[in-house]
């Protein structure tokens, strides 16, 4: 149970049901509501351990807030809480994307829902645009320095959306390297 | 699907709609499956600031490679799983459906969850224990950057198949502005997406 928070969940149920509920009031993106729901309403974190969680999970592979929920969940009640976090989070969503693209599938025929669906697509890179945007600022503070931070961000778009080279490989190229120049920028300072 | 208009067409229809449901309607078999799961499954474990950032690599399979799904057909998943409540990696569940029915909601959703899931507790134990150690916060601090040029790369290259339409560039700057200058809930800007989109102007 983490230290300085106001409250607790009283089961690996309570837990279920509240990540149920944050992640169906999250459309495009839960991790607002998730801030919201466990640190202010729910006050089972402080903000300052919300954020740690949340820049762990972001680091990790997979998606960050079911990360979260995972990391929060195994913290609280162990691998149930886990579980319970997690499938809490995605098993309603999950019936209600499927049963949305039965439906897309069954109408993609009509050219006016082949239309929307394309124009979502678009709004849908936007979004993801708009959140690369919302996190650039974290680079300041990085070790790597201000300019160092976006050479890596711009070698990794050219790598990505020009080159085409798969992922794995870039991870490799441009991942490797940054973390080694972050700990002996760390080592200096230190 | 088929299952819908098996009422009227009596019981082979109900036959036929099965294996449909199950398998998908492209009817893909036990060795796509496999190859659709594990490649989900390597991915997962790459996908660092979410599965968004790989979906260049599975637009690679699923459309460029296998031909499963045209590109407007798989930015439609895309679009599906930012529209619906929940994490945005359910849109994994929208490609394994288009692809391969439950069978292959299955293969991408156990592939995308379950290796980010074991590594995700494990990091979660261990960095609480080393929470301060240099390597650590060297590992956060290098991967940074990528993150978000993975997701520069990603928009990018969701936007390729629109990329001649004026009406695309207008939508993806509204959006811009309604998601970093106002509160407003993103469903307004998907709305006005599936509108213009519907009306034919994309």
């Amino acid at each position: 149970m983490p230290e300085g928070a106001r409250a607790a969940p009283a089961s690996p149920a309570a837990l279920f049901l509240a990540f149920n509920r944050l992640a169906m009031m999250g459309f495009g993106g839960v991790l607002p509501v998730a801030q919201r729901e466990l640190v202010e309403r729910l006050g089972w974190l402080t903000r300052e351990q919300f954020l740690e969680l949340l820049s762990l999970s972001q680091v990790l592979p997979g998606p960050n807030v079911v990360n979260l929920g995972l990391i929060y969940g195994d913290r609280c009640f162990g691998w149930r809480g886990a579980l319970a976090a997690s499938s809490g989070m995605l098993l309603l969503p999950l019936l209600l994307v499927v049963a949305a693209t039965m439906a897309a599938l069954s109408l993609g025929e009509v050219p006016a829902v082949g239309g929307a669906l394309r124009g979502m697509g678009v709004v849908a890179a936007g979004l993801v645009l708009a959140t690369a945007i919302r996190l650039a600022p974290g680079l300041r503070s990085n070790p790597l320095g201000r300019a160092g931070a976006f050479a890596f961000v711009a070698a990794t778009v050219a790598a990505i959306a020009v080159l085409r080279w798969p992922l794995p490989l870039v991870v490799l190229a441009l991942g490797a390297p940054g973390i080694a120049w972050a700990a002996w920028r760390l080592g200096k300072t230190a | 699907m088929g299952s819908l208009a098996a009422g009227e067409d009596g019981v082979s229809a109900v036959d036929a709609a099965w294996p449909a449901l199950l398998w998908g309607p492209v009817g893909i078999g036990a060795a796509d499956w496999w190859r659709l799961f594990l490649h989900f499954t390597a991915l997962s474990l790459v996908a660092i600031g979410g599965a968004i950032t790989t979906v260049s690599e599975m637009q690679r399979l699923v459309v460029a490679q296998e031909g499963w799904l045209t590109p407007v057909q798989f930015n439609g998943c895309i679009a599906i799983g930012q529209a619906m409540p929940g994490p945005n990696v359910l849109f994994v569940a929208a490609i394994g459906y288009s692809v391969g029915g439950l069978a292959g909601v299955a293969a991408t959703m156990a592939g995308s969850l379950l290796p980010s899931a074991l590594l995700a507790v494990g990091a979660g134990r261990f960095g609480e224990r080393y929470r301060h150690a240099r390597g650590v916060r060297a590992f956060t601090a290098g991967l940074a950057p990528l993150t978000i040029g993975l997701l520069l790369a990603t928009g990018a290259v969701l936007l390729q198949p629109n990329a001649g339409s004026p009406v695309a560039w207008l939508l993806v700057a509204g959006t811009l502005w309604l998601m970093l200058r106002t509160k407003r809930n993103p469903m307004w800007a998907l709305g006005a997406g599936a509108l213009a989109g519907a009306l034919g102007w994309v």
